[in-house]
C-alpha cells in the first residue's frame, strides 16, 4: 500500500521536494547545535525550556485530538466519519512524531537519550510521557493501517484491532494528561501549577486538532478526488465549537483564581504575559494576538450559518489553531519561566537556528503526514462513494 | 455495538483505577527509594548534612566573594561573560529577592538589599530527584543531592522543578570559560546540568565544604539529627529561616538574618 505515497503529480513532487528541503537545512543547523550546544537558542539558566518543548507540548493536543474522531465512530457508531477517520490517525502519528522529535532536539545530550530506558524511573512524569507517546505513536500506525489495507481490499478489518482501537481512546487522553502533569506539579511554578492543567491541554487539544483537521479535509477535497464528506466536516466543526468554550471558560478560571486571590507569585505570570513585568513585556502583543483571535473564534463559531458556510469555517479554523498555537506553543511554557524563583525577570525569545530547527520539525511532520495522506486518499478515490466496511 | 461500547466503559474505569491505584503505589515508594545510594565509607559522616549560614557576620562584599571563588576554583565552575550561560555554584542575591515571599517594606534599614548566600538546598524531599528520568540526580544517605554528569542527559526537568533557582545547564562548553582548572575535579562536556555538592568530595576525604572552610565561622556545617552538633546548638540559640518552607521540600540550608546590626 505504501507505494501510493511514491506515486503522484508533479505538483505532489514539487511539495515533497520542498518539505525535504526545509528538513535537510534543519538537519545541518542541528548539526551546528550538536556541535556547539544548546547555546545557540534563545534559552538561558532562566527560561531552560523554550521553543522546542512549548511546539512540543502544543502537538501532543494535536496527537490526541484523533480520539474526537474515534469515539463519535467506533464507540457511537457516527457512519458519517467512517473515511475521514484515518485522517485523524494518521495525523496524530505525524504529530506524536513530531513530539518526539522536538524533545529529541532539546535534549543536551541526545546520544544518551536512552538513559530513559536503561533507567527506568517511575517517579519521573517524563519518564511515562515517553511511555505513553510510543505507545500511542504504535497503536495509530497499526489502527490506521491495518484499517486502511482492509478497506482498500474491501474486506471488514481484522477482529484483533477492535480492542487496539478502544485502547487508543483512553490512550489519547493519557497523552495529554501525562504532557500537563509535566508542568502541574512542580512546587515553585505557580504559573503551572493548578489542577485544571490536564483539563485545559484537553480541551484546548480538542479544538486545536480538529480545527485543523477541517483544513486538511477541506484541502483534500480540493486537491484531491476524495471527498471527506460535508456533514462530517459539519460534525467536527460543532466538536471545535464545544472544545473552544471549554477551553476558554477553563482559561478564564485561571485568570479567576490567579487574580481574585490576589497572591503575587500566582498573578506575576499573568501580568508577564498580558502587561509586561517590570518593563519587560516581548510576548505582550504575542498573548494579545491570542486572545483577540480566539474570541473571534468563539463569535464565529456560536453561529450554525457561519459554521455551515465553509469560506467563513476555514478562516475561524485556521484562527482558533493559530490562537491556540500561541497559548499553548509559545506562552504557557514560558509564562512559567517568568519571573524565575527570584521574582526577577529574564526574557526569552527564540533565535534565528532555533527558529530554523524548530521550522524543519514541522516541515518532517508535514512531510509523514503529506505521504500518509497520499496513501489514505488513493485507497479513498479508489473506493469511490458510500461507507467504509468497518 | 452497545455491548460492546457498555463493556468498554467498564474495562476503561477499571484500567483508570488500576493505574490510579499503581501511581499512587510509585509515588510513596519513589521517596523511599531515593536514599538507596550511600555516601563513601571513609571522612566526614553524618545523618543529615545541613549549613547554617550567619548572615550577620558577612559584612563586607570581600566576605561572600571569597567563598565563591573558593567554590568554584575547587569545582571548575566557568564563569561565563553572558548571563544567559550563566553556572552558578554559590552566589549572592539580595535579601528581597532570596526571600520574596517574605515581602516587608518596614525591616531594619539595609537589610532588604542585604546579599545572601545561595546554593543548593539539598532537600529532604528534592523535587529534582523526583522528576529526573534517568536518576541522574539522586540523595545520599546522608541528605545530599547529588549529580552524575555522565548519566544526565540534559532534558532540563530538574531546573524546572527546583523551585530555588539552584541548578545550572551547561548551554555551551564550559572548558574555554574557566579561569584556572582545578585538576582534582571534573570539569564538565556541554549539555548537562549542575549544581552544589555540599562538597561531597572533600567530606570523603575529612575536609569540611570550601565554603565553610573559607568562611572562617561564618558558616556551620554539621549533622541535623545529631542533637548535640554544633549546628544543632546554633539553631536552637538563634532564630534561623529557610528559603520557601512551605513546599515541603525541607530544605538543609539555614540563613540568620539578624537585625540592626551593620550591614553591608
Amino acid at each position: 500500500m505504501f507505494e501510493k505515497a511514491l506515486q503522484g503529480r508533479p505538483k505532489y513532487w514539487l511539495w515533497i521536494l520542498f518539505l525535504l528541503g526545509i528538513t535537510g537545512a534543519g538537519f545541518l543547523v542541528y548539526l551546528q547545535q550538536l556541535k556547539i550546544g544548546l547555546g545557540i537558542t534563545g534559552m538561558s539558566r532562566d527560561v531552560s525550556w523554550g521553543f522546542y518543548i512549548s511546539q512540543f507540548t502544543f502537538l501532543v493536543g494535536v496527537a490526541a485530538s484523533a480520539v474526537m474522531l474515534v469515539i463519535p465512530y467506533y464507540l457511537h457508531d457516527y457512519k458519517k466519519f467512517s473515511k475521514i477517520v484515518i485522517l485523524g490517525e494518521f495525523l496524530a502519528v505525524s504529530a506524536v512524531l513530531m513530539c518526539i522529535l522536538f524533545i529529541f532536539v532539546d535534549m543536551g545530550q541526545p546520544m544518551r537519550i536512552f538513559n530513559v530506558l536503561l533507567h527506568p524511573t517511575p517517579n519521573s512524569i517524563l519518564f511515562w510521557d515517553s511511555v505513553v507517546l510510543t505507545g500511542y505513536l504504535i497503536l495509530n500506525i497499526v489502527i490506521g493501517w491495518t484499517t486502511l489495507e482492509a478497506d482498500r481490499k474491501e474486506v471488514p478489518p481484522p477482529q484483533w484491532v477492535k480492542p487496539l482501537i478502544y485502547l487508543s481512546v483512553p490512550w489519547a487522553v493519557s497523552i495529554h494528561t501525562v504532557t500537563a502533569f509535566i508542568y502541574a506539579g512542580l512546587p515553585g511554578r505557580p504559573f503551572w501549577m493548578t489542577a485544571i492543567m490536564a483539563a485545559r491541554f484537553l480541551a484546548s487539544a480538542f479544538a486545536s486538532g480538529p480545527a485543523f483537521l477541517i483544513i486538511l479535509a477541506l484541502l483534500i477535497r480540493k486537491l484531491t478526488k476524495f471527498d471527506p464528506g460535508k456533514e462530517a466536516i459539519q460534525a467536527i466543526a460543532k466538536i471545535v465549537a464545544y472544545a473552544m468554550y471549554a477551553n476558554f471558560f477553563f482559561f478564564l478560571l485561571e485568570v479567576f483564581t490567579a487574580l481574585y486571590s490576589n497572591i503575587p507569585g500566582h498573578m506575576a505570570s499573568f501580568q508577564y504575559l498580558f502587561a509586561g513585568l517590570d518593563g519587560h513585556g516581548k510576548l505582550v502583543p504575542l498573548m494579545w494576538l491570542s486572545v483577540i483571535l480566539a474570541i473571534f473564534a468563539l463569535a464565529m463559531l456560536v453561529f450554525p450559518s457561519v459554521r455551515a458556510n465553509e469560506t467563513t469555517l476555514a478562516i475561524t479554523c485556521v484562527a482558533v489553531f493559530i490562537s491556540l498555537w500561541i497559548d499553548k506553543g509559545f506562552g504557557l511554557v514560558i509564562g512559567g519561566f517568568v519571573p524565575n524563583p527570584f521574582e526577577r525577570v529574564t526574557e526569552y525569545w527564540p533565535t534565528l537556528p532555533e527558529t530554523v530547527i524548530s521550522v524543519a520539525v514541522w516541515a518532517f511532520g508535514f512531510l509523514v503526514l503529506t505521504m500518509l495522506y497520499k496513501v489514505a486518499v488513493s485507497v479513498r478515490e479508489a473506493q469511490g462513494p458510500g461507507e467504509s466496511l468497518h | 455495538m452497545s455491548m460492546d461500547r457498555r463493556e468498554f466503559l467498564k474495562l476503561a474505569g477499571l484500567t483508570c483505577i488500576g493505574i490510579g491505584v499503581g501511581g499512587a503505589q510509585l509515588l510513596v515508594r519513589s521517596r523511599i527509594a531515593s536514599s538507596e545510594y550511600a555516601p563513601a565509607a571513609e571522612g566526614l559522616q553524618a545523618n543529615r548534612w545541613a549549613m547554617v549560614i550567619d548572615l550577620r557576620k558577612f559584612r563586607t562584599e570581600e566576605d561572600y566573594d571569597k567563598l565563591i571563588k573558593a567554590c568554584h576554583y575547587i569545582h571548575n565552575v566557568p564563569s561565563f561573560p553572558d548571563k544567559y550561560h550563566e553556572v552558578k555554584w554559590l552566589w549572592k542575591e539580595d535579601f528581597e529577592h532570596s526571600f520574596p515571599e517574605q515581602k516587608n517594606r518596614y525591616l531594619p534599614e539595609g537589610i532588604e538589599k542585604k546579599p545572601v548566600l545561595l546554593l543548593c538546598n539539598h532537600c529532604s524531599n528534592a523535587p529534582c530527584v523526583r522528576v529526573c528520568p534517568t536518576k541522574a540526580t539522586f540523595k545520599l544517605s546522608n541528605g545530599i543531592t547529588a549529580q552524575d554528569y555522565h548519566r544526565c542527559i540534559g532534558c532540563r526537568f530538574c531546573m524546572a522543578a527546583c523551585p530555588y533557582g539552584a541548578r545550572s545547564f551547561n548551554w555551551v562548553d564550559p572548558r574555554p570559560y574557566i579561569k584556572e582548572v582545578n585538576p582534582e575535579f571534573p570539569t564538565r562536556t556541554p549539555g548537562v546540568v549542575e549544581k552544589c555538592n555540599f562538597c561531597v568530595e572533600r567530606l570523603s576525604e575529612g575536609l569540611r565544604p570550601a565554603c565553610v572552610e573559607a568562611s572562617e565561622g561564618k558558616i556551620l556545617f554539621g549533622d541535623l539529627r545529631d542533637e548535640g552538633s554544633e549546628v544543632r546548638r546554633y539553631l536552637a540559640e538563634n532564630f534561623s529561616m529557610r528559603r520557601k518552607p512551605e513546599l515541603g521540600t525541607e530544605p538543609a540550608v539555614f540563613y540568620i538574618i539578624g537585625g540592626g546590626e551593620e550591614h553591608v
